[in-house]
């Protein structure tokens, strides 16, 4: 190795042990980063594996079979799925506008000093477990909704074709829309978060030019905010999705875990996350076991690639802010 | 202009010969060859941009840290090239030692910043360490400021103060050169005119390179002065000569304030 | 109506809008923790710290088992997720700039950050309760931890990113080799910000009930032995408040409000550290 005289006492002992030091220091936080990686790889794979009795009993029709019955042997995923999906989309309608409101609240109208408690508030509730808003929704928002809102939903909406039905059968509290509806608490914190942050990426010359030639607020939001955040708001409502999908607690306490497929959206219905919950803990070895591990390995996979879309999204449009 | 520019007189203690630096496809400096004088201060001036930083932070293979940065070409450096592969960057950074535009005070107290380096590569007992410590901070002119709060945090001290102990903190290790990156371009009026004394003093035992945007200020403490632009060295020579009586019409119009 | 007036109109309406809606969001806020409040604070009692959790059906009783199993459970996911987290985070702010190694680590730790959690659980039970024979409190701080550690991973390379290159350049400058470099001057540059990271995996995993469904499970009893079925907060407060007893159900509200008070005073807690060390 070719080396400088040393002026003081440089050991060339001293510069063999750092590189080998700073070897040891690459390879051991390689290490601990592919054991992310490898979690992730290792949720996949045991799920697969444990689900595969199920999956090669029932196949592909496992995901739009309406049974599931513990006595018969009998399993399809698809009122579970069906409930995911249905609760998480309630979510959605009512999250995405309200946190819309929020985060444009919180960038442009909100006076300066309050923007930072009130988003401050906002991320505390998005701190919340969720098991907080399960037993909420259980207790004080089910009795009141099924006292308060559901008789009147049904006679303002029950006789209206098509949507009527959505509204037919008891007014309980429990069921699918009562879980959209905590869920969607659960969820406009999250979502109000990202889309208050991809509006502050806009340029401040940008929106100062639109309100120069006269816009007003609403103009300026409509006008050049949205359009300017697209991708990183639509990024933001998926990640708000990803984690409705996914939820347990919210759903599980207000859900009614009804393994069916009804019409009526007061009906109790169950999601994945919650017959999980509910089934696993007491589900005997064999096919009821593999069936709910191929539940989760369906619920995995449509999360995944949910968020994966999500991230894309979100980091396209923070990218622009560069640009 | 690929011609080596050489100083007049004094012993090179680096010699730069033909050197290429690329950013990925980009090159930053092309066919630089100087000499470094030992025990004198060269200054390197010219326009943003124009490849001083880049020049000096080759000396001590900063660019290493950022993949897609390569230098070709030679730096001797006690007859090694420091640009060769095997060369242990460590050791060069040990006995080339760098200052920043900006100060930077590792996040421990004034005492552990100036021990951390020293103890990288000498072991001694702590009474002579708090001694290596008096004695760079005293050639930092610091001692009298920071002798009653060692145990303080780097960064209570004033911007000033910063710069000093990040000075004092490289001469700790007893390098044989210092690089100074635009060394007063964050500080005020007098802290400027202190690390200007102090560099005035550090020359006897030290080289050192420094890269400014203030042509007074390279008048003022240079021995040598090289003008740079567009990654070219354009003229190099005494700081006399090229102030006063510049060789190219370039230096001439930067020096005279017609462009940059 | 003038296109002026109607522009002023639409603007009224559309701000207006905003307003409810923000007003929504606290008044959310406002109503759960009141009536967190409300029906947790008349658990608390000295019982409820002193007790272990009731038979069905009787009277009295506290959640000492399940506070000391949460606080053991979430102690061990702490000690082991904090230094893998942040050395995974050091791999991706130090080296993993151009690697794609590095890039596919990035992007699935975002994904787990928000990964529905029961799936977690169904994991560790597959890898570790089926194989060794048992639920325990150790798969249920391994679950735990697959939900910290991803939250460390971000906080950590995102602040060490932070970390002006200049002060890293400066360390090297001295002759430091990365490993000091990394952990001596930037590490510690960006203290404040990691340990917030630290603390906000912790308040999102004190809450997290679906991952130790299967895995720590529960027990009725105080126990303090990490290799058995253990209590824990969160799994007493969906049994109790699922169950039809009065006093199960009150004991779930003080738990619920306990847990959230803990995740409130750490969120908190996190923020006003970070931005006291940020701000300096």
């Amino acid at each position: 190795m070719s080396e400088v005289a040393p002026p003081v006492d440089l050991h060339a002992s001293q510069v063999r042990k750092f590189k080998i030091q700073d070897m040891l220091f690459h390879q051991v936080t390689l290490v601990f980063a592919f054991i992310v990686l490898a979690a992730l790889a290792g949720i996949l794979v045991s799920l697969a594996i444990e689900a595969m009795p199920a999956l090669k009993q029932f196949g592909v029709a496992f995901l739009w079979t309406d049974v599931w019955s513990v006595p018969d042997d009998e399993f399809g995923a698809l009122s579970a799925i069906y409930g995911t999906v249905v609760t998480s989309v309630i979510a959605l309608l009512i999250a995405v506008p309200i946190s819309f409101g929020i985060a444009l609240f919180l960038t442009e109208t909100c006076p300066v000093w309050l923007r930072r408690p009130l988003g401050m508030a906002i991320e505390l509730l998005a701190g919340v477990p969720s098991i907080i808003y399960g037993i909420w929704g259980l207790f004080v928002f089910a009795p009141l909704f099924a006292e308060h809102v559901q008789p009147h939903l049904q006679t303002a909406l029950g006789d209206v074709p098509v949507i009527g039905g959505w509204f037919a059968g008891p007014p309980i509290g429990i069921g699918i829309l009562t879980a959209g509806i905590v869920l969607s608490l659960m969820v406009i914190p999250f979502v109000a978060s990202v889309m208050r942050d991809v509006f502050e990426t806009v340029p401040a010359p940008l929106k100062e030019s639109a309100y120069g030639v006269g816009c007003t607020t609403w103009e300026v939001v409509v006008n050049v905010v949205l359009p300017y955040t697209r991708v990183g708001v639509i990024g933001g409502i998926m990640l708000g999705l990803g984690r409705a999908l996914g939820e347990t607690m919210a759903v599980t306490f207000v859900i009614g875990n009804a393994n069916r497929i009804v019409g009526s959206l007061f009906a109790p219905g169950t999601s994945i996350a919650s017959t999980l919950a509910n089934e696993f803990g007491e589900a005997d070895p064999g096919l009821h076991i593999s069936s709910l591990f191929a539940l989760g390995l369906v619920l995995f996979i449509i999360t995944f690639i949910v968020l994966a879309i999500s991230r894309w999204l979100i980091q396209r449009g923070v990218a622009k802010q560069g640009k | 202009m690929s011609a080596p520019q050489q100083t007049a007189d004094g012993d090179a203690i680096l010699e730069v010969r033909d050197l290429n630096f690329f950013y990925g496809d980009f090159r930053g400096l092309t066919n630089v060859s100087l000499d470094i004088a030992k025990s004198r201060v060269t200054a390197f001036i010219g326009p943003s941009g124009c490849g001083k930083s880049t020049l000096l932070r080759t000396f001590n293979r900063m660019y290493d840290l950022y993949p897609g940065q390569r230098a070709e070409g030679q730096i001797n450096f006690h007859g090694n090239n420091l640009l060769d592969k095997k060369q242990d960057v460590n050791l060069v950074r040990a006995k080339i030692g760098m200052v920043f535009q900006k100060p930077t005070p590792f996040p421990m107290t004034i005492y552990e910043n100036i021990a951390f380096g020293v103890r990288l590569y000498e072991k001694m007992p702590k009474s002579e360490m708090d001694d290596r410590v008096e004695w760079a901070l005293r050639k930092a002119a610091m001692w009298e400021e920071a002798k009653d709060k060692l145990q303080q945090s780097g960064l209570s001290l004033s911007g000033g103060q910063q710069q000093r102990l990040c000075i004092a903190r490289t001469i700790a290790v007893k390098p044989e050169i210092v690089l100074l990156d635009e060394p007063t371009s964050a500080l005020d009026p007098i802290s400027t005119a202190k690390i200007e004394e102090l560099i005035n003093e550090l020359k006897a035992d030290y080289t050192i390179a420094i890269v400014t945007h203030n042509m007074q200020q390279a008048a003022r403490i240079s021995d040598f002065t090289a003008f740079m632009y567009l990654g070219e060295l354009i003229e190099f020579g005494k700081t006399d000569t090229l102030f006063i009586k510049p060789k190219q019409k370039q230096t001439e119009d930067y020096i005279t304030g017609r462009f940059g | 109506m003038s296109l002026y007036t109607r522009r002023i109109l639409t603007n009224r309406i559309g701000i207006a809008l905003s307003m409810i809606a923000m007003a929504f969001g606290l008044a959310a806020l406002m109503w759960i923790l009141w009536t967190l409040f409300y029906n947790g604070f008349s658990a608390l009692s000295w019982d409820f710290f002193t007790q272990d959790t009731p038979a069905p059906g009787s009277e009295g009783g506290g959640l000492r088992n399940a506070i000391v199993g949460s606080l053991m459970i979430i102690g061990v996911t702490t000690l082991v997720s904090t230094p893998i987290g942040i050395l995974a985070g050091i791999y991706l702010a130090e080296f993993g700039t151009t690697s794609r190694f590095a890039a596919t680590t990035r992007f699935v730790t975002d994904i787990m950050l928000s990964a529905p959690s029961i799936v977690v659980g169904l994991f560790v039970y597959a890898l570790v309760v089926a194989t060794l024979g048992g639920f325990s409190g150790w798969a249920g701080s391994l679950a735990l931890s697959l939900i910290a550690i991803p939250v460390v991973v971000r906080t950590t390379e995102n602040m060490l990113l932070l970390v002006p290159t200049a002060l890293r350049e400066a360390a090297f400058a001295v002759g430091a080799p990365r490993w000091q470099v990394s952990l001596k001057v930037t590490l510690r540059a960006v203290k404040a910000g990691v340990v917030t990271g630290v603390l906000l995996a912790i308040a999102r995993i004190t809450g997290e009930t679906a991952p130790l469904l299967f895995t720590a499970l529960n027990n009725q009893f105080y126990s303090t032995d990490m290799s058995q079925p253990m209590g824990n907060l969160p799994v007493v407060i969906y049994q109790f408040a699922m169950s039809p007893y009065d006093n199960w159900v009150s004991l779930a509200w003080g738990g619920a409000l306990l847990i959230a008070l803990l995740v409130l005073a750490i969120n908190i807690i996190a923020r006003v550290l970070f931005r006291k060390k940020s701000s300096a």
